[in-house]
């Protein structure tokens, strides 16, 4: 009888933590109350002229809090009530959280924005968020209003990056969407490293070394005498990705450009002299050069990375000890950032146009977000007096002041090669690739198993 | 008339016990089977947020999968891993099975064993391959253990070549399923009657002979339980190496199982194409339950 008992509870114990990792999923539904006396007004045409709001619910759509917290602190009027909701002025604004883990926010939306027009009028999708990855997928669609149906002209966004603005921008040429973030990224170096290697950690000296990717495999080869390592190949793919000369997709068929193509080479010759290596992003592997031990030259990333990322609140990481720098780096480009669309079909048209107008382009608000939240802000006024003055230094970077080369940068993204099917083949061909970079396969194979994987996810293109 | 009344009949409790079954294997087994089959003829998928199809194309699904030649890749890789692992396994449950059936060896703690052996099985399959892809991640702790004590000079890249990848896959299935065939094939022997056992030990037969001619032949039925659900488990191989290898099969796609292949589909939700592959895997597992039944029963005829 003992030991049964003993038995028993051994196996209590192993299915109740078994069951304690199955609960708890992040995933927060929520259902609006259905006491509607709305009228609709889906299907009329709304010119600069915009019907008056008839919704007593506003539904938004998005993977975290961040906006979240944002609209909390910043949109004037906004009142939580808890987690999944909120209320403006009396229209209730309800929360639908999904993670982006696995695709489950996009399949999430594609489904709530496909049952938009049947939807009632209390459920309907009013705003929802997109990253730039994925953003033609739904912009170039018309589930997302053109801005200048909402009465929001381009005088209201001219100080916005361009970039910020080519990514939301459809095949028709119509603006659909607003950030209130330029992620424009650069090369965050380890000044310890950087003193060691090319005898200085002056911004502009460093800058000098990784000019373009000859200056840079160039260090890279010194990095390596050293014994660090330069970054991860999977660093710099958004570098070259960002500079591309034409779309992934080009007549339904998958077109592998020449920046790509130099990627692979120039990675590849790294990886095998040991300058560089191939850890996935966000892995431990890769996250070990947060720390002095981890002999890591350099990350790549914008104001958000090195701000959250890097382990500031810890004494022991480089970041922690203030001896990260940052430089612009061998070519422009963006990370991240978040974009607010407004859903067709929306009755609370007025409310969409103000918490976009007010969020993403009050200059006012955009100064609060960028020195409260340490975002780096899509305005370029704001920018420039951030640059101008003290308040822009940070402690993690030594003192510097990275405002002048963040929006350097963001000035120079371009991003006019951005195709829906961005997200999918990005993510494949570093998957791909990885075998050639470590051996397992010759360029053409692992370039075959890309076009393969390609083909899988999106059957309507061709690879061949 | 009255006659009737007398006696009770029970045969309609039978039909009545059978129902729970029939509804469930309805709605939920041969329906899907059917829409499966059903979906294979048609090209249906999404593309972004539009949906293609569902127009007809007869078998032009199944014709993409046998001219892309992946399937016997996968085929390979899953049949491969599941031996990996199976053979092991079966071995070791053969082993542990007899020692805690053996009454002359009077093994101490049986309970307590059986309930340790079976416990891997109830750990989530996804979190066991979590926690070996850390342990064997390029600077996990295996890695640095090896470097410490000098096997390796620099970090083991276990993901990264063909049979490392493949080994881990089978060790882990094996130890998640040792346990559980362990229990299924000790009730097989102790169904075997005693006292066979003790008229081989009266006639001198020694633990070897014991174990080949009485205890193997007599488990036969239950080894053939064990080998075909563990055949089906196998050919369904997924959470395992798809965590493990996060869904690439890496490296080139020699550790991606058949249901990894069907997986790749539902980004597109391409019902067509993975309905056509659904079937072929289908037939693939009815096949082989065939021939390990028609194999292990093959005496039985003669």
């Amino acid at each position: 009888m003992k030991k049964r008992i003993v038995s028993l509870l051994v196996l209590a114990t192993m299915t109740a933590t078994m069951f304690a990792g199955c609960g708890g999923s992040d995933s927060a539904t929520t259902e609006a109350p259905a006491d509607s006396a709305a009228t609709e007004t889906a299907d009329a045409e709304v010119a600069a002229e915009l019907p008056a709001d008839t919704g007593k619910v506003l539904n938004i759509q998005c993977w975290n809090d961040e906006f979240q917290s944002r609209l909390k602190s910043h949109y004037p009027g906004y009142e939580e009530v808890d987690a999944t909701h909120g209320k403006i002025g009396d229209v209730e604004v309800v929360w639908t959280i999904t993670p982006s883990t696995d695709n489950a926010y996009q399949n999430n939306l594609d489904e709530a924005l496909l049952a938009q027009e049947s939807a009632a009028a209390d459920d309907k999708v009013d705003l929802f968020l997109v990253e730039a990855d994925y953003a033609l997928k739904y912009v170039d669609t018309d589930y997302a209003m053109a801005l200048s149906d909402l009465g929001i002209t381009d005088a209201d966004l001219a100080d916005q990056y361009k970039y910020t603005q080519s990514i939301v921008t459809d095949s028709n040429g119509k603006l659909k969407g607003s950030s209130w973030q330029a992620c424009s990224a650069g090369l965050i170096y380890n000044r310890e490293a950087a003193k060691e290697v090319l005898g200085t950690d002056d911004p502009d000296e460093v800058q000098a070394a990784v000019a373009d990717w000859g200056k840079y495999n160039e260090t890279a080869a010194k990095v390596a005498e050293a014994g660090y390592t330069m970054c991860s190949a999977y660093d710099t793919f958004r570098v070259y990705s960002n500079n591309v000369s034409g779309k992934w997709v080009q007549d339904n068929k998958v077109v592998i450009d020449k920046n790509i193509d130099k990627w692979i080479d120039d990675s590849k010759e790294l990886v095998d002299a040991k300058a560089e290596d191939t850890d996935d992003l966000w892995g431990d592997d890769w996250a070990k050069g947060k720390n002095p031990e981890g002999k890591v030259f350099c990350y790549f990333g914008p104001a958000w990375f090195f701000n959250f990322c890097l382990n500031a609140d810890d004494p022991a990481s480089i970041a922690g000890q203030g001896g990260w720098g940052y430089c612009v780096g061998p070519q422009s480009y963006y990370w991240g950032g978040t974009w607010i669309c407004a859903a067709t079909g929306t009755d609370n048209a007025n409310l969409v146009k103000d918490i976009i107008l007010k969020m993403t382009t009050d200059k006012g608000i955009l100064k609060d977000i960028a020195q409260q939240d340490a975002d780096c802000v899509n305005s370029k006024t704001v920018l420039a007096e951030l640059a101008a003055d003290d308040s822009g230094n940070l402690d993690l970077l030594g003192g510097q002041n990275p405002y002048k080369q963040l929006a350097e940068g963001a000035e120079k993204v371009d991003l006019s090669n951005i195709s829906a099917y961005d997200q999918g083949c990005n993510e494949e061909l570093q998957k791909a690739i990885k075998n050639y970079f470590q051996g397992n396969a010759t360029k053409e194979e692992a370039l075959d198993m890309f076009k393969k994987a390609v083909v899988e996810k999106y059957p309507e293109l061709t690879a061949e | 008339m009255n006659k009737k009344s007398k006696v009770v009949s029970y045969n309609k409790w039978g039909y009545i016990f059978l129902i729970p079954f029939t509804v469930i294997f309805l709605i939920f087994q041969l329906v899907p089977l059917a829409t499966t089959i059903y979906n294979s003829f048609f090209e249906n998928y999404r593309s972004g947020l539009t949906q293609i199809g569902p127009n007809f194309v007869g078998l032009q699904n199944y014709g993409t999968i046998i001219t892309n030649g992946d399937l016997p890749t996968y085929f390979y890789n899953t049949m491969v891993m599941w031996l990996m692992g199976f053979i092991p396994q079966i071995l070791l449950s053969l082993l542990l099975g007899a020692w805690f059936t053996d009454p002359s060896l009077r093994l101490k703690c049986q309970t307590f064993f059986k309930t340790v052996i079976y416990l891997p099985n109830l750990i989530m399959a996804s979190a066991f391959a979590m926690l070996f892809f850390t342990l064997f991640s390029d600077s996990g702790p295996i890695n640095s253990m090896l470097m410490q004590i000098g096997v390796f000079k620099e970090a083991y890249q276990f993901m990264s070549h063909v049979w490392t990848v493949r080994t881990l896959v089978a060790t882990m299935n094996c130890l998640m399923w040792f346990g559980n065939t362990t229990i299924l094939l000790m009730a097989g022997m102790l169904g075997i009657d005693p006292s066979l056992f003790e008229a081989a030990q009266v006639d001198g037969a020694t633990s070897t002979q014991i174990f080949y001619k009485i205890t193997l032949p007599l488990l036969r039925p239950i080894l053939i339980f064990v080998m075909i659900t563990s055949l089906i488990g196998g050919l369904q191989m997924f959470d395992v190496p798809q965590i493990l290898t996060n869904g690439t099969g890496d490296p080139m796609r020699s550790s991606m199982t058949l249901i990894m292949y069907l997986n790749k589909h539902l980004f597109s939700k391409n019902y067509g194409l993975a309905g056509a592959l659904s079937v072929f895997l289908f037939v693939i597992t009815g096949i082989l339950s065939l021939i390990v039944f028609k194999f292990t029963n093959s005496d039985k005829v003669k």
